[in-house]
């Protein structure tokens, strides 16, 4: 930072307010660890001391290893999120390079009747969807989650990434036409590279509601073989007794993968490779 | 080997009439040059050319063939763009290369005229490099380059020296020049700099909104316009307009005089005027004369010419060289 622009008092202010910030948002999730580290009575007596060698105990932990079987939930929620992941991408990219790349009749309108379901949530249809998945009999399967959570997320994919294809040059469009490439080549070579940074705020943002959701699972896919994280998690919450330890070793468990994926894509928000291909 | 010829070519977009009706013939080795002010339509002729964009009616034909519905890789074409358009994910070789690689060319083929072109435009030290580590000078001769390894039947150039600064612009100018001369090969040009117009082209097309106003080599331009659009396009500065009936001129509407045609005294002349401006350009001087007779005009000196604002001088036209237009603009001869 240049001297010029910043003075000792602005640093600290500014400082300050984020570091404010980052401890209000942090406040929550350091909770959750630090509790699951604890025994039971000490999670009602002191939450918000560390654990220390006295109360430490991974019981909830243990719990949830050997209660239910948390790798294959974990797994399924890994599935049923990339998996969604990868359809809303690639047809929300689609979806976004048509729309801003050829002119045709009704493509204002059909731009709008995509982006709608970013106002209208998808849960006001779900017994409809529920319907459906009985009807085409894909009730308690993850396909089932993958198809809505793809429905739910392409919206938001298609209005961003349209608005960022509107900025790829058209020069470097055609020449790829003109050197022969085909539209899939320009596609999937010239204009998905150039939209990285793009895809990847999408991917973060249609990521993270999916693998938090416990209203689809529940709904959908509630069988054993099929439980996601979350909806497992709450095999520990009962109407009469929880067990704290092991939902909240299940939840800090559950920030891990999640974790991984941002920590991918978030390389990817910083590293732009457009420059020098166009002035 | 390539001609082109258009015929009645009409291009809209909604109720937007870019193009009305173009016709035109270039020969082979010929390089055309269309030249315009923005929104006039000559990148979207090209574009039309290229394939790029589909003429709403009209032909278009590369060596006799009409090529309306091919598309823009088989017919046979080139096109250097304003913003350089190269592959941000390749090297130099294989930005040159790819149109080939995509038409089926052997390799050993390949590598030849990637050799050829870019020893011609010395781009041999940066064929490892990707985009992003060169120069815009030396991204444009890549550009270049690309179109050059195709042997084309026509090179487009849609603007290729604008993003260029004003060095590299005559430099890169000079090059294209002398790759048109080496060659041989039909090169059509797009620029919106007259003067780019005038140094590179056999033949200039003037457009104006969505017309051709005139075609002709530089000099007949420039010594025979067809009308007033074209006499104060071509020229820099721009050709001085007089309205006629201030002059005295009973059957002109209006009438133009070159800056360079006006002569300047400081002790009598035609047009009496104070000094607005004068602008020093060591070769030459421009001067912005505030007269009485003909409003504010501009006059070029060759040379060195001292004057100061508001000093009183007299212009006076070459007679044998003032442009006299009718009403509706055209040249009265």
């Amino acid at each position: 930072m240049s001297r010029a622009t910043s003075s000792p008092a602005r640093l600290i202010g500014a400082h300050a307010v984020l570091i404010a910030y980052t401890v209000i948002a942090l406040f929550p999730v350091l909770l959750i660890v630090m509790n699951s580290f604890k025994a039971r009575n000490a999670i009602f007596r002191s939450p918000l001391t560390p654990p220390t060698p006295e109360t430490f105990d991974p019981v909830g932990y243990t719990t949830v290893m050997a209660q239910g079987d948390f790798l294959l939930y974990f797994q399924n929620s890994l599935v049923v999120t990339v998996g969604s992941l990868f359809f809303v991408i690639l047809f929300g990219a689609m979806a976004a390079f048509a729309l801003s790349e050829y002119r045709f009749r009704g493509n204002t309108l059909t731009g709008l009747y995509l982006a709608l379901g970013i106002m209208i949530p998808i849960r006001l249809g779900t017994v409809a969807i529920l319907q459906l998945m009985v009807a085409s009999g894909l009730v308690n399967t993850l396909t089932a989650l993958i198809l809505v959570y793809t429905a739910q997320g392409l919206p938001l994919c298609i209005f961003i990434l349209s608005e960022f294809m509107k900025t790829v040059s058209d020069d470097l469009k055609n020449a790829g036409r003109i050197d022969g490439l085909s539209e899939y080549r320009i596609f999937f070579r010239l204009v998905l590279p150039l939209v990285r940074p793009a895809i990847a705020t999408v991917a973060v943002f249609t990521m993270i509601p999916i693998w938090n959701d416990l209203w689809f699972p529940l709904i959908l896919a509630p069988s054993e073989g099929t439980k996601t994280v979350t909806l497992g998690a709450q095999i520990f919450i009962g109407q009469f007794v929880t067990n704290w330890n092991a939902v909240l070793a299940a939840l800090s468990l559950a920030i891990l993968p999640v974790l991984v994926l941002y920590l991918i894509f978030s390389r990817q928000l910083i590293r732009g490779i457009t420059s020098g291909a166009v002035k | 080997m390539g001609s082109l010829r258009i015929e009645n070519v009409q291009k809209s977009f909604g109720k937007v009439e870019v193009l009305k009706g173009i016709d035109l013939a270039v020969e082979d080795g010929e390089f055309v040059v269309f030249v315009g002010p923005s929104g006039c339509g000559k990148s979207t002729l090209l574009r039309v050319i290229a394939g790029l964009e589909d003429a709403t009616s009209g032909k278009v034909l590369i060596d006799g063939v009409n090529v309306v519905a091919t598309p823009p890789a088989k017919r046979g074409i080139a096109m250097v763009f304003q913003t350089y358009a190269l592959y941000p994910h390749l090297t130099v070789r294989d930005n040159m290369g790819l149109g080939l690689k995509q038409a089926g060319t052997p390799a050993a083929e390949i590598d030849k005229r990637i050799g050829i072109a870019s020893s011609m435009l010395s781009l041999e030290p940066y064929l490892k490099r990707r985009p992003a580590e060169l120069s815009g000078g030396q991204r444009q001769r890549v550009a270049i380059g690309r179109a050059v390894v195709r042997e084309p039947k026509l090179f487009l150039f849609d603007e290729p020296l604008s993003n260029l600064d004003a060095a590299l612009r005559v430099n890169t100018r000079l090059e294209i020049a002398q790759l048109h001369r080496r060659l041989k090969a039909t090169m059509i040009y797009v620029t919106h700099d007259q003067v780019e117009a005038m140094t590179l082209a056999d033949k200039i097309v003037v457009l104006n909104a969505g017309k051709i106003e005139q075609v002709g080599a530089p000099m007949e331009l420039y010594n025979n316009p067809a009308n007033e659009f074209v006499a104060g396009f071509i020229g820099s500065p721009k050709m001085n307009f007089v309205d006629g009936a201030r002059l005295g001129e009973a059957q002109a509407k209006t009438i133009g005089v070159r800056p360079e045609h006006l002569s300047v005294s400081a002790t009598s002349g035609a047009w009496k005027g104070t000094v607005v401006h004068a602008e020093h350009l060591g070769a030459d001087t421009n001067l912005y004369l505030d007269c009485e007779k003909a409003g504010l005009v501009t006059a070029r000196i060759f040379g060195v010419y001292n004057a100061e604002p508001g000093a009183t001088l007299y212009a006076t036209p070459d007679p044998t060289k003032t442009y006299r237009f009718d009403a509706e603009g055209r040249t009265i001869r």
